[in-house]
Parts: C-alpha cells; structure tokens; sequence
C-alpha cells in the first residue's frame, strides 16, 4: 500500500518539502500525492524527477489532483 | 500536454519578455531603473489613495492593475482559477507590511534590484546579496518545519475581491484623469514632480502589466521562489528566469543607452551599502515566510488566492506606515526610524518563523 501525502492546500514549497521527506523515507518505493494547484502538481512532477522518480499516473480528485510517483 | 510556458524555455522566455519591457517601460517614461518594481509601484498606489502623503510618489499605477487582471484572465483561460483562503492571513498581513517596509529601505523589490543591477547601479548587488541572506534565513525555518498552514476552497466570488479591486482602481483612474502641474484629480493624488510623476503613458503601462500577468501566471514566474529552489532544493527551474530577466534588461538597457555604471548618484537609491544589504533581508526573509515575491503575490490574487491578497494589502499598508512614519529611505540615505523599522521588522519576522509550526501530518 503506497503511503499518501496529503498536501492539499499548504503552498509552495510545502508539498515538494513532504513529498522530497517521503521519498527519502526508507522503504519508499511508491508515493499517492494529493495537491490542490496546478503549480503543486507542476512542482512536485519536477521534484519526483529530480529525485530519480517518475510520475506514474495524474488524476483528477475533487477538484485537485492525485499524483501517483515511483521509483 | 505540458504548457511551453510551464517548460524551462518557457520561464527563460518570460524572464526575457519581463526585462526587455520593463527596460522599455523607462524608455517610455517610467522612472530610472523602475521601469517595473512592485514595492515602489503598490507604494505609489497607497500614495494616490492619499493612505501617505509623500507627495513625489503618488500614481495610480496601471502595471499593478494589470498585473492581477492578466494572471486573472490567465488562470481562466487555462482552467487554474482556485478561490481560496484561510491560511493565517493576519501573519501574511504582517509579513506584507515589513516585506513593504524592508524593500523602501532598500528602495526597490527583488524585480528593480535586477533592473538596478542592470542599469549599472551596483548598489543593487548589497541589495540582492541582501535578498539572497533573507532568503536563506527562511529556508532554515522551512526545512525545520514552519508553515502557516492550510487554505481551503471558498466561493468563486471571494477569489473575485482583489481583481474586482483592481478593477476598481482602473474605474478610479478613469473618472480622475492626471491633470497636467496638478497635484490632484479628484479623489486621486498625483505627483507633480519626483518618480510618481514619471510614468509611461496609461495605455501601455495597462498593456504590458496585462500582458505580463497572464504569463507570468502559467509560468509561475517568481524571484523569491527562484533563489528558495535553489537553496532548498539545488534547483534552477525559476532561477533561469531570474537571470533571464536581468540579462535581457540589461541587454536593452545598452542598446537605448540606459546603461550608468557606478555606485554614486544613481536614481531613486542609497549607496548605504549595509542598510541596502539589511533592507532587501528583511524583506526576502518576509517574502519566503509568505511564499512569493511581491510580483509572485500579484499574479497569486489574480488566480483566486486570498491570502496572497492579504499579503498585498498589507504591503500597500506597509507602504503608508513606511512614509507616514518617516521610515522609508531617500536618496540621501537611511533614516533614524528606519533603523530601527528594520531591528523590529527582522525581531517579528524571526518569532514568526520560530513560532508557527503546524502539523501537517
């Protein structure tokens, strides 16, 4: 079961903090993201990147997104 | 599916519109290395609102106005507009009058640093390491765990207040047009003489601030965010807009021969080299604590941000208090109350970053 960050409503550079904290997490090899903005989903796209990650899939979810990452 | 202005090459491209127009905007009239600072513009407003009375900087400044309807129509356009609100908008009040009070002692925001910079004031480079310094300070906070919290989804209506704002201001403008040696129009202040009375004529100023705005919203284009990311994370995605702006200011500023090197009597500044450094750092301080630069802010109100909204205010009122009090700076320096405006700004700032960490969990 992939762990969940739930940074709906926190502004940049809040959701990048806790997904790029997730990610270094032991163990971590699959991240569900919820955002509201499309800057954070934007944002955290590019940080999953640069942590070696990709961007599974992006799915709309009562009016934000849920990103899912992995290694 | 990516956006090109959500791209690299796309926040370059802004960067470089962003400068060649605000070295133009001088060309055409506005101030000295201000051809766009949003400090010193939203002070002018407080200053046609009569808020202060500093009669040399008082306009109605078109760019403001169409910074936040350009975002606005932007984040319509490409389905982004989100109201929202509800993330201590009192501490963003707060940290938007000394962002305001910081920068009037430097005399310019992060934006007129870089067209400082690239005017040749190398004032301007006290004034960014100064940033630079602040910045850094509010990483330390974010990486330790503060944050002010959640917004939360609101009514459509409630994102419309500050564009509807704007709206108002340009209304405003309209019905009291500039009268030619008149210090007023009436319920409008004007300057006379000074850098308010400096401005590029109403049309273009609109234009480019509308046109600014709405890229400058699906870029995301901030100068605070560019060195946060750099620090925080290594990363250059917005940095590259930074340069990009100073660069092609610069650029245009040697082809219409706007271009004076020196750190002696250059326009609109101090070559107080420590207060410049201290000014610009309690207000990169205070603009990393509230997420944005000043522009950054503009363009967040215009996409139904609330608290951004709250922030501008506060730097508008921050802009009155800055004037009425005495504590913003001239080119003859700093002043005594500024001094002191700067010790009290960084002592709030610093318990603000100390105090507010919420569980987010």
């Amino acid at each position: 079961m992939a762990k969940t960050v739930d940074a709906r409503g926190l502004s940049c550079p809040q959701p990048v903090i806790m997904t790029v904290n997730a990610i270094k997490e032991k163990g971590q090899d699959e991240l569900v993201v919820l955002v509201d903005t499309d800057t954070a989903k934007e944002n955290i796209s590019r940080a999953a990147k640069a942590q070696g990650w990709s961007v599974l899939s992006i799915d709309t979810d009562d009016g934000g997104y849920k990103i899912k990452i992995g290694k | 599916m990516k956006h090109f202005l959500s791209t690299r090459w796309g926040i370059i491209s802004v960067g470089v519109l962003i400068g060649i127009l605000a070295s133009l905007l001088q060309l055409w009239g506005n101030p000295a290395n201000m051809g766009i600072c949003v400090a010193c513009f939203e002070r002018d407003i407080a200053g046609a609102l009569g808020l202060h009375r500093a009669s040399v900087v008082q306009y109605m400044r078109p760019e403001i106005i169409g910074f936040v309807l350009g975002s606005f129509v932007a984040a319509y356009l490409f389905k982004e507009f989100r109201s929202r609100l509800g993330s201590a908008p009192i501490v963003r009040f707060v940290l938007g009058v000394f962002a305001m009070i910081g920068a009037l002692i430097f005399l310019g925001c992060p934006w007129r640093a870089l067209l400082r910079l690239a005017g040749g004031d190398w004032n301007a480079i006290l004034g960014l390491v100064g940033l630079a310094v602040g910045i850094w300070i509010g990483t330390l906070f974010l990486r330790n765990g503060y944050n002010l919290g959640r917004s939360h989804k609101t009514h459509i209506s409630a994102g419309w207040i500050m564009p509807l704002v704007m709206l108002g201001f340009l209304v405003i403008m309209l019905f009291n047009p500039q009268i030619s040696g008149e210090g007023q129009s009436g319920i409008l202040f004007y300057s006379v003489e000074g850098p308010g009375s400096m401005h590029a004529p109403l049309i273009i100023s609109l234009a480019a601030g509308l046109f600014i705005g709405f890229l400058a919203q699906k870029s995301r284009f901030c100068t605070m965010g560019a060195i946060r990311d750099l620090i925080l994370f290594k990363q250059t995605h917005l940095f590259g807009g930074l340069v990009a702006l100073a660069v092609a200011a610069f650029l245009t500023n040697l082809v219409v021969g706007q271009f004076n090197p020196g750190f002696v009597g250059q326009p609109v500044a101090h070559n107080m080299h420590f207060w410049n450094f201290a000014g610009m750092g309690l207000a990169g301080l205070a603009f990393a604590l509230a997420g944005g630069c000043p522009g950054r802010q503009l363009f967040l109100s215009g996409e139904g941000d609330g608290d951004a909204s709250v922030f501008v205010i506060g730097m508008i009122v921050g802009a009155a208090v800055a004037h009425n009090f005495g504590l913003a700076s001239s080119p003859a320096g700093v002043s005594g109350g500024g001094i002191y405006a700067v010790i009290i700004g960084f002592a709030v700032c610093l318990a603000i970053g100390f105090t507010m960490k919420e569980k987010t969990a």
